[in-house]
């Protein structure tokens, strides 16, 4: 991830209006695309083909990859052995806790955020999201710091009487540094789905007499829900393929499908198995973001007629 | 608006306080004057940010950071400006798909990014070294400025250049004079965007990147799973610095809640 990074300028939507199509000018907008074009090509679309005829190729512990050989048995090592099931599993329910934390923690954040006084309001939505663009590698160090068996947390319980609990390399580190990574991505789409609802609606139902909780459950939470469940898409992919996090507050034991990766490729050099691992982790991200992306605009275009 | 309850303030002040604990922790141990991650009473030194200066490691990785950044950026900007030009003003039957592909290093996790150029690499030769990795970096953050600059081409009134085109003016007088200090909020958005997204990138660097070419976040990650002593905190705090100084910049030239959240 650099997890970093932001999803939030709303994908820009190509109005054909704006055209000025003249005749012999077909040939123009490619010409002005290619540089950008022959980028992704070359590093983009071919890697990953490479990578995709790679993860067939047979592995020698000797000689490394054979070229032009074709197996599907790391394929098959990947989806039969425990140890990777162990990962995988692994991998899934944190990714699936990391959301649901990011949910339970994000949206009322998002929307106590959204009740604030003018100048306060952006300066805390900024201090929710700056963390955003700092190094995911300088965050899991601070939190290495804080949850060490040194650390401020395990100080203060010293300081309270109470024993030293172990934090550091467990999969809890995991889980707090990954909320604390995956959080911005949660709010943000519940801020931008906040920011259009009509406040008239929930002004209407309190004055009909709904209680707070009512207008909460029926009118607000069903008009962010499209914001939350596309954080909840980020977050689990990003997740689910992060690689920094676990690396550095999980320890040596406590690996996580990116960890395994990165393991295969630089310390066992088995690069086919790590392309196979690779490419599923590939395939199921793309298959849960297009799927439930699907779903939502199935779901809203229904629901809104 | 409505005021919040004391629940609700509570509630603000925990995630407040759980975002920035780990940077503030990081930033306060940098000036420890102990061996250790400690921060015993109140006084402070700089020796382990005197340390890090010393520390050829972390000062050329530094440097290639910096430079890697500049070019990705640069690289990556020169690009998305004809292409978000042609997507936003010339829309043809392919303008979905190729939007779509200059926006997808987003969805693809950069881990896997990483192992395929690392094949990449090895097939063609020149594995680990500088230019492919500016290469590397420089379709990582396309998405950025490929987003701002079609944002700023899309919100866009067209009637200067019709304007000064009909009084005259070649396209590219137009180009240069008009389109450009227009779009320039959306060009040095992008680039900013960019470059702290370049300069912070550790998953992919470290499967390309070979000894002479390591990046300051790569050589942090690999320091910090050997040792962990105050230097790695110095480092940080340099970084958390280097970001909020690019932050504040962004924030000035383009809005740091646009880039954040989109319009608000």
């Amino acid at each position: 991830m650099s997890a970093a990074g932001t999803t939030s300028v709303a994908p820009p939507v190509v109005s054909a209006a704006a055209s000025d199509k003249a005749p012999g000018q077909r040939s123009l907008p490619w010409l002005m695309s290619a540089p950008a074009i022959l980028l992704c090509t070359v590093m983009l679309l071919v890697p990953l083909v490479l990578t995709f005829v790679l993860s067939f190729n047979a592995y020698d512990a000797e000689t490394g990859p054979k070229a032009g050989t074709f197996t599907l048995e790391h394929y098959a090592a990947v989806l039969t052995d425990p140890y990777y099931y162990g990962i995988f599993w692994r991998t899934l329910w944190i990714s699936g806790l990391v959301t649901l934390i990011c949910i339970v923690v994000g949206a009322p954040e998002a929307w106590i955020l959204n009740r604030m006084r003018k100048p306060w309001r952006s300066i805390m939505l900024l201090v929710v999201l700056a963390p955003l663009m700092i190094s995911v590698v300088v965050r899991a160090f601070g939190w290495s710091m804080l949850l060490g068996p040194e650390g401020l947390i395990n100080g203060t319980l010293v300081a309270l009487g109470f024993a030293k609990v172990k934090l550091l390399y467990t999969e809890t580190a995991i889980v707090i540094a990954l909320v604390h990574v995956m959080l911005p991505f949660m709010v943000i789409p519940v801020w931008t789905s906040l920011q259009k609802l009509d406040g008239g609606v929930a002004n209407a139902a309190l004055s009909l007499g709904a209680s707070p909780v009512t207008v909460l459950r029926r009118i607000v939470l069903p008009q962010i829900m499209p914001g939350i469940l596309s954080g909840s898409l980020i977050v689990f992919g990003l997740s689910a393929s992060s690689f920094a996090i676990p690396g550095l507050l999980g320890g040596r034991r406590l690996k996580m499908m990116a960890t395994i990766i990165y393991d295969e490729y630089l310390h066992e050099l088995n690069w086919p198995l790590g392309a196979a691992i690779a490419l599923l982790l590939l395939v199921a991200n793309l298959v849960i973001m297009l799927g439930w992306n699907r779903m939502i605009e199935r779901r809203y275009k229904k629901a809104l007629g | 608006m409505n005021k919040n309850g004391p629940i609700a303030l509570c509630f603000n002040a925990l995630v407040i306080l759980f975002t920035l604990a780990p940077i503030l922790v990081v930033c306060v141990i940098a000036f420890t004057p102990e061996n250790t991650l400690t921060m015993n009473g109140p006084e402070f030194s700089l020796r382990w940010f005197k340390a890090v200066f010393e520390f050829p490691d972390f000062v050329s990785s530094f440097w290639n950071s910096l430079w890697l950044a500049l070019a990705a950026a640069t690289i990556s900007t020169a690009l998305a400006i004809p292409a978000a030009m042609a997507l936003v003003r010339y829309p043809h039957r392919w303008s979905g798909v190729l939007q779509g592909l200059f926006l997808s290093p987003l969805i693809i996790p950069h881990l896997v990014l990483g192992v395929a150029l690392l094949r990449l690499f090895s097939v063609v030769g020149g594995a680990g070294s500088f230019g492919w990795l500016v290469l590397a970096h420089s379709l990582v953050v396309t998405p950025y400025t490929m987003r701002l600059i079609m944002a700023a081409l899309i919100g866009f009134d067209r009637s200067a250049e019709q304007a000064a085109l009909s009084l005259g003016a070649t396209r590219s007088t137009v180009f240069l004079r008009i389109t450009l200090p227009m779009i320039l909020p959306g060009i040095t958005g992008g680039w900013l965007l960019a470059f702290i997204n370049s300069f912070d990138e550790v998953t992919m660097s470290i499967f390309v990147t070979s000894p002479s070419t390591v990046t300051l976040p790569v050589r942090m990650y690999m320091y910090a799973t050997e040792s962990i002593d105050p230097m790695m905190a110095a480092v940080s705090a340099l970084m958390v610095g280097i970001t909020a100084v690019a932050m504040i910049i962004l924030d000035r030239v383009y809005g740091l809640d646009r880039v954040l959240v989109g319009r608000s």
